[in-house]
């Protein structure tokens, strides 16, 4: 039974001028078996969470700490993370020109499997999870999210969650940007993730509406840098109608009615 | 990728301070002034590594050329009067003018017209360590002619030359020269690329070796309707100066040019150049060019210098652009790669390997594909990355 912990978390941004504090102490445990939903407005540091967590090197952790099943993660290198069993949807997608998406997926795989996929094996499998996220097979031959679409960056990022299978996957705002059609078929992968196993799912995301497709376990209220309240599905229905304006002191609605 | 400067302009935003059109040309090596190494053209060559290529030093041997030609391809030694040399461009700075004031005998190579024709190869061994030789190629595809010539350079020694591209009207010649010299080699070489109507040329400059290399394609069009593709491939490794100046001077109306070079750097004192020019003259109304570099500094103490330079003389063209980045490792690139459980070593491979993939690619010839890609894993190993 998988456990990511996180615990009073704090985490600076590097940048040129003076480190800037975005996360100031986050608590959050997240089992196998259980979806948590991290809803916030716009800078309330979501995304610097699941990148601290990842391990980007633009993010500096201050104190706290983050383990996986009992091991430090924050003693890992960024793919000794992923190998560990964390998973980053991101929001943004990195294209690598040159370097063909079947390279990466199966370079990826053999890595976080610590063994060459079965070739035959691999290729049934990887045609398969691409025909579940409609994604037309001309994209294996593609370099990596490079001329992609926003929805076809995160069907692919979906699609490699499917194929890599981590422990505890973190979607970074995966809904954002994608029409009602991406959005279902998206939302159907992380279902089928969910349905795979024993993993554990954080959902971020400033909307309710991906919500409604992926059930969520918990809901917390991110804002400023820390979780401010947490619940049940009934908390983002509260968000839905009322936005967060009662975390921010501003208006800012959680759905796009 | 992330740069650290970029530059990319529309046309006309870099304008060199004296026209390409009044650089100064010659046969005879006498009738160009020693460098001293501060002119425009050799400020940033390492005169005192030229083994005295550019002061007159006499030839002490002579480079082995071997010609493995394909059915059809006629392969000549012609001597240097032979009148068919000299007539795809003039040397345009005191080296070129000193080969070709030196070479004893040149080789011809003609490929047939109206057939296509597979590879020729034709190998040049430097004279060995410490001499000093002089050489000329010519290529001529004939017209229609359909074909792909590789120059492939080995060996040790300080070696200067002329090479010559005749591409008669509807000729399309593909040529691959891959500089592999030892590490102790001097080369200085200007390709002069004359394109007839409708004629195309493809033209790739691998550089990998030596000591000091420094290529000076030249392109000129003699009718309407010319293509010419220009790309670089060079790795440079700590001490390494290696140069490449494309010019391409459009003459003529409706011709294309496009030039892609690209370059990876590392270790102490490794040092690339390039300088690529375009002229579109008046005459030249219709013309449509890209010139592109991009450098990637894979380690520390290496030096990336990236000059395009675009002059427009009439305003009725299709399209005119350069631009040039000269950058290190794309840290989100690896950040991405990581994130998926790819350790980094492996992930910087990963990321050189794609840099480069767009122009191995484009090479025709399978056995040069797989030996670049087997040059650039060496390269790779060598250093760590």
């Amino acid at each position: 039974m998988a456990t990511l912990e996180i615990k009073d978390l704090h985490v600076s941004v590097v940048s040129e001028d003076a480190p800037k504090e975005i996360l100031k102490g986050v608590d959050l445990t997240i089992k196998a078996g259980e979806t948590h939903a991290i809803m916030g407005p716009n800078g309330s540091g979501k995304s610097t969470l699941s990148y601290a967590i990842a391990g980007h090197p633009k993010y500096e952790i201050t104190s706290g700490s983050v383990t996986l099943d009992g091991e430090d993660v924050l003693e890992m290198s960024v793919d000794e993370r992923a190998r560990a069993g964390l998973f980053l949807a991101m929001q943004y997608p990195v294209e690598v020109p040159g370097v063909s998406m079947s390279n990466f997926l199966r370079t990826a795989a053999t890595a976080v499997r610590g063994e060459a996929p079965n070739l035959r094996h691999w290729v049934k499998e990887v045609k398969g999870a691409m025909a579940d996220l409609d994604i037309d097979p001309a994209f294996a031959e593609r370099s990596v999210n490079e001329g992609f679409s926003g929805g076809e960056k995160k069907r692919h990022e979906i699609l490699q969650l499917g194929l890599l299978k981590p422990k505890v996957a973190i979607l970074d705002e995966t809904d954002s940007g994608l029409d009602v059609d991406a959005l279902r078929v998206v939302s159907e992968g992380v279902n089928r993730y969910k349905a795979s196993g024993d993993v554990g799912v954080m959902l971020i995301t400033h909307y309710t509406r991906i919500l409604k497709y992926i059930e969520p376990d918990f809901v917390h209220v991110f804002a400023n840098g820390r979780i401010v309240e947490s619940g049940g599905r009934e908390l983002a229905d509260q968000l839905e109608n009322e936005g967060y304006v009662k975390y921010t002191g501003k208006a800012e609605a959680a759905s796009l009615s | 990728m992330a740069a650290l400067s970029t530059q990319p302009h529309s046309h006309g935003a870099v304008v060199p301070v004296t026209s390409r059109a009044e650089h100064f040309t010659s046969y005879d090596v006498e009738a160009f002034e020693v460098p001293g190494g501060r002119e425009e053209i050799w400020r940033f060559t390492p005169l005192k590594r030229l083994a005295g290529l550019h002061s007159g030093a006499a030839a002490t041997g002579s480079a082995a050329v071997e010609v493995n030609a394909a059915a059809g391809v006629t392969v000549e030694t012609v001597g240097r009067d032979d009148e068919r040399l000299g007539k795809a461009g003039v040397p345009g700075d005191r080296i070129a003018a000193q080969a070709y004031s030196s070479f004893e005998d040149a080789t011809v190579v003609t490929l047939p017209g109206d057939a296509k024709s597979e590879p020729t190869t034709v190998t040049v061994t430097g004279a060995g360590a410490g001499s000093v030789a002089y050489g000329h190629v010519l290529v001529k595809a004939s017209q229609f002619a359909e074909g792909t010539v590789v120059l492939d350079y080995r060996g040790s020694g300080a070696y200067a030359e002329n090479v010559e591209f005749l591409v008669a009207d509807g000729a399309h010649l593909q040529v691959i020269a891959i500089h592999d010299w030892a590490d102790d080699a001097v080369h200085v070489s200007q390709h002069h690329v004359k394109l007839g109507r409708d004629a195309s040329i493809k033209h790739t400059v691998v550089t990998l070796g030596g000591d000091v290399v420094r290529i000076t394609p030249v392109v000129q069009y003699a009718g309407k309707g010319g293509d010419a593709e220009l790309q670089g491939l060079y790795f440079a490794d700590a001490g390494q100066h290696q140069e490449h100046r494309p010019f391409i001077d459009h003459s003529q109306p409706n011709c294309r040019s496009n030039v892609t070079y690209k370059g990876a750097l590392q270790g102490e004192g490794a040092h690339t150049v390039w300088i690529g020019d375009v002229l579109i003259r008046v005459a030249a109304e219709g013309t449509e060019t890209f010139e592109l570099n991009r450098n990637l500094v894979l380690t520390d103490g290496a030096r990336a210098d990236s000059v395009p330079n675009l002059e427009i003389e009439t305003g009725e063209i299709e399209g005119a652009g350069h631009a040039s980045a000269t950058g290190r490792f794309d840290d989100e690139q690896l950040f991405y790669l990581q994130a998926r459980g790819i350790p980094e070593e492996q992930a910087r491979r990963l990321v050189v390997r794609g840099f480069f993939q767009e122009l191995i690619a484009k090479i025709a010839v399978p056995e040069v594909r797989e030996r670049l890609e087997a040059a650039i894993e060496a390269e790779l190993e060598a250093v760590g990355a």
